[in-house]
């Protein structure tokens, strides 16, 4: 990269960097293609290592051996180990994820059902820990060792080390079965449950679309408490993060200089300290909201919250593996992407990573 | 500053605001609907010709009408259902069924005699799990059409192959694979020839006091009333499950108000709902039985001294006391309590003195090492860990291996444990559902095809088998019952199967919920008088 400005070559130093640019474009198609094959790959070879038969969980157990057998020559179980893959990733590259043993619908039409239901818990998680971790984590900072630094470092301690589903489970018996303030598990009261229209899977927003304003209330209730329990526990690792960021650049040397020039503690924070960790706070979130997408699948069996993490749980369970395997890579193709959407981040917010 | 405070209590009052009109949690149900809190991801079909799990057999016995069905006031006997009478010819090989008149599916389509041949057909061209139920009787899908025929339009005529027990061929028609599909809806919804099976498996056509209106996959599924029912429509309007699968969340669901039962709970929350006086906990006794299966291909569990031993080993009255309170209680026999033929008595009680004497005499004075395999969950593993230190006392080293269900399962199915402890449900309402599995065993080499309990513990009797033969022929009931009681006590004695427990629901409810109806079996339930 020339720091040179191109003078007489304007229009080549251009074509040049649309050329980099598209071939930025094509690599990172190739290793997205890659590692969603590896992504395969593996959970492909983990279901097929499973000492469970497929084959029996669809025929039952009081099958006759014909029957058994066609089914299983159905599935194409009788088929070498890397035709089968083959054959997988030949269906995955064209949207089919198999037939759910369990729900005896396609896995993929099964996925985007759960996915929106994960989708708005995680999305509300992130949104609580990010509002309370970002400023918790600079105010710890800005305090160093000080009584709100010891509060904040307290909290983040305790919401990283309790398992989540127990918190979960104290928080259900507090605030909905003690107190009544919140509604309990499940996305929606049966009352409500058939009077709102599906459109977009997100039942709160269909819920509002529709015009249904106690339906919408209704699933608000019901979302808060999954919510916070994991907004609690990204807030732990958001504040905890920003804290040790905003520690490092305080003790810049810039820092000192715009003190030392008078301007106001809340420019010196905020504008230029925050400013310059605002791209790595951003990747914290974002990292957090990627985990909380795979990682919410005890929260959800607590709050019976019908998502992804819940639906392979159960898929687990019932031997389900074209489920396990769809759903998975669901969640895997999300992580990918949002790995690789954070990098462009880095790209877009910070020039000195080209 | 002022304006700061005044910040503060705008914000304050808004948040304040802002909670308060989120409306409280409900604590109270809809009047009309009773809704369950249940661990409904067992369910992969309401097709009856498929169905043969918990929940899918509970709600296809409520929404199909069977032709025939088990009596509720005593479930030993067999009452009619789409059929309201019945003749067996005089060589025992023809039954003729009268259909009830003036029967209509929940559709208002009258059901008749073609609508039944039809189901029946169905079942044994579909050739699905529970299809043997049926094709015992020497039906297949080739010849199943000119056995099983619509004379008219109320009178079915069906054909068997043997002079089977009457009682045997009906207790298999009130299996789920009895029940009465509509055969122009089912047709009308057919797809590649599959009988409209892909259709049924999340849709409804039957005769019963209720309509399948809703089924999320781990969420829910709606039962609504069907106001056609032939014996009036049922109390309340809509049943309702919710997914539910962690048992404390159904125990503060329940004490909340949300839902007005709760059905899998565990010994912990039971206890802790005891004291709730708005609480009512109904313990209902099913036919399934808690049993351990000693594998012959062990030379030491092979001796019948050592299997006498384990059976003076374990502590009955112990772990049904603890471990098994409210969920099993102590029964000896594979036939269930409750039931035709069952056998009550309980020979064997614990005498550790006797084994040691039994085991000394079979050549293991010093005991012996032995794997014993369950379920990883609660009550099987707790149960698996008193049978380890019962057995320890005669110096029999119990090594348990706690693993998933299906595992345990698949294990068992290729008879590669040592001893297993494993539950066992009859799969229709006649002795013979059971003594076939416990019997049966035609190859006992490792490649054989009836994977029964008998040939899984490499076990077989001939004369037993024999008398086993001649019970299902038996149609005189006195003499039957007779051949049953031999057949269990020898069962009981002589054979590497040592039953212990027979299964008890507890079902915790809203104290205004009334006439909740169990049944014995998985698929016994009655909603149809239920009230709240």
């Amino acid at each position: 990269m020339s720091m040179q400005p191109a003078i007489d070559g304007t229009e080549r130093e251009g074509s040049r960097a649309l050329a980099s640019r598209a071939t930025a474009a094509g690599w990172f198609a190739v290793s997205l293609v890659l590692t969603l094959l590896g992504l395969i790959l593996v959970t492909f070879l983990i279901a097929r290592v499973v000492p469970i038969d497929p084959v029996l969980v669809m025929v039952g157990d009081r099958a006759t051996p014909e029957a058994y057998e066609q089914a299983r020559r159905s599935m194409g179980l009788d088929n070498p180990l890397y035709w089968q893959f083959l054959e997988y990733v030949g269906s995955v590259a064209i949207g089919d994820l198999g037939q759910s043993v369990m729900t005896g619908r396609e896995v993929l039409a099964d996925t985007m059902r759960a996915f929106p239901a994960t989708l708005e818990l995680a999305l509300a998680a992130t949104l609580i820990g990010s509002l309370l971790g970002v400023p918790a984590g600079v105010l710890a900072a800005v305090r160093r060792g000080r009584l709100s630094d010891h509060v904040v470092r307290l909290v983040s301690l305790i919401g990283y080390s309790l398992p989540v589903f127990w918190l979960g489970l104290v928080a259900l018996l507090v605030f909905y079965a003690r107190l009544g303030w919140v509604a309990g598990p499940g996305r929606i009261d049966i009352a409500y449950q058939y009077s709102v229209p599906a459109m977009t899977g997100f039942v709160m927003l269909d819920a509002l679309l529709a015009g249904e304003w106690a339906a919408a209330g209704n699933a608000l209730s019901h979302l808060i408490l999954p919510a916070s329990i994991l907004g609690y526990v990204s807030m732990a690792f958001i504040a905890r993060m920003t804290r040790s960021l905003m520690i490092e650049q305080l003790s810049q040397e810039y820092v000192l200089a715009a003190r030392a020039k008078g301007l106001p503690a809340r420019t010196v924070i905020w504008r230029h300290a925050f400013g310059n960790v605002l791209v790595q706070v951003i990747t914290v979130i974002t990292l957090t909201f990627a985990y909380l997408l795979e990682g919410a699948v005890l929260t959800e069996t607590v709050f019976a919250w019908p998502g992804l993490g819940l639906y392979i749980t159960q898929a687990l369970f019932s031997a389900d593996l074209n489920a396990v395997l769809g759903g998975t890579l669901v969640i895997g193709v999300c992580f990918v992407l949002i790995n690789r959407g954070v990098e462009l981040l880095y790209r877009i917010f910070d020039p000195r990573i080209r | 500053m002022k304006f700061r405070s005044v910040l503060r209590m705008t914000t304050a009052a808004v948040m304040f605001g802002l909670v308060s009109i989120i409306p409280p949690a409900y604590a109270e149900t809809p009047a009309d609907t009773l809704i369950m809190a249940n661990a409904i991801d067992g369910v992969t079909s309401f097709d009856p010709a498929e169905v043969f799990e918990f929940v899918g057999g509970e709600i296809s016995n409520n929404v199909y009408l069977r032709l025939i069905v088990r009596d509720e006031t005593n479930f030993a006997e067999v009452a009619g259902g789409v059929a309201e009478s019945w003749e067996v010819s005089q060589d025992g090989l023809t039954f003729t069924f009268k259909i009830r008149d003036g029967l209509t599916f929940a559709s208002g389509a009258a059901v008749t005699a073609e609508d039944a041949a039809f189901s029946l057909q169905r079942v044994v061209k579909l050739g699905k799990s529970p299809a043997f139920i049926l094709t015992q009787f020497g039906w297949s899908a080739e010849n199943v059409e000119e056995n099983v025929r619509a004379i008219d339009a109320r009178t079915l005529e069906l054909k068997i192959s043997q002079p089977f027990a009457p009682t045997l061929v009906l207790n298999a028609l009130s299996a789920g694979v009895g029940a009465v599909v509509e055969k122009a809806v089912v047709l009308a919804n057919e797809k590649d020839g599959d009988l409209g099976h892909d259709w049924l498996r999340s849709n409804s056509a039957g005769a019963g006091a209720f309509v399948l209106r809703a089924w999320q996959p781990n969420e829910a599924i709606v039962l609504e009333s069907n106001d056609n029912f032939y014996r009036g429509a049922p109390k309340l309007k809509r049943i309702v499950y919710r997914h539910v699968p962690e048992a404390t969340a159904q125990r503060l669901m329940l004490e909340r108000g949300d839902v007005d039962m709760a059905r899998a709970l565990g010994a912990e929350q039971l206890d802790a709902l005891e004291s709730n006086p708005d609480i009512k906990i109904d313990i209902a006794q099913k036919a399934t039985v808690l049993y351990l299966g000693l594998n012959e291909k062990v030379p030491e569990l092979a001796d019948p001294k050592v299997q006498e031993a384990i059976r003076l080993l374990v502590d009955y009255q112990g772990i049904a006391g603890t471990i098994l309170k409210r969920q099993y209680q102590v029964h000896q026999s594979v036939l269930a309590k409750g039931g035709f033929a069952a056998l009550e008595e309980q020979p064997h009680a614990r005498d550790v003195e006797k084994a040691k004497a039994l085991l000394a005499e079979a050549g293991f004075s010093k005991g012996f090492n032995l794997e014993l395999d369950v379920f990883a969950a609660a009550p099987f593993r707790d149960v698996g860990e008193a049978l380890q230190a019962n057995f320890a006392e005669a110096g029999i080293n119990v090594s348990l291996v706690a693993s998933d269900r299906r595992q345990t399962l698949t294990k068992y199915r290729a008879r590669n444990h040592q001893a297993v402890l494993m539950v066992w449900s009859p799969d229709y309402g006649d002795p013979h559902s059971t003594i076939d599995f416990f019997l049966t065993n035609p190859d006992n080499s490792d490649e054989g095809k009836a994977k029964t309990a008998a040939w899984r513990n490499a076990w077989f009797d001939a004369e037993l088998k024999g008398l086993a033969d001649a019970a299902i022929l038996e149609s005189d009931s006195a003499a039957r019952k007779e051949m049953y009681t031999r057949l269990q006590q020898s069962l009981q004695t002589d054979s590497p199967f040592v039953v212990m427990f027979q299964q008890t629901e507890p079902v915790a409810m809203r104290n205004n919920v009334e006439n909740w109806v169990s049944g014995p079996a998985f698929d016994t339930y009655v909603f149809h008088g239920i009230t709240k």
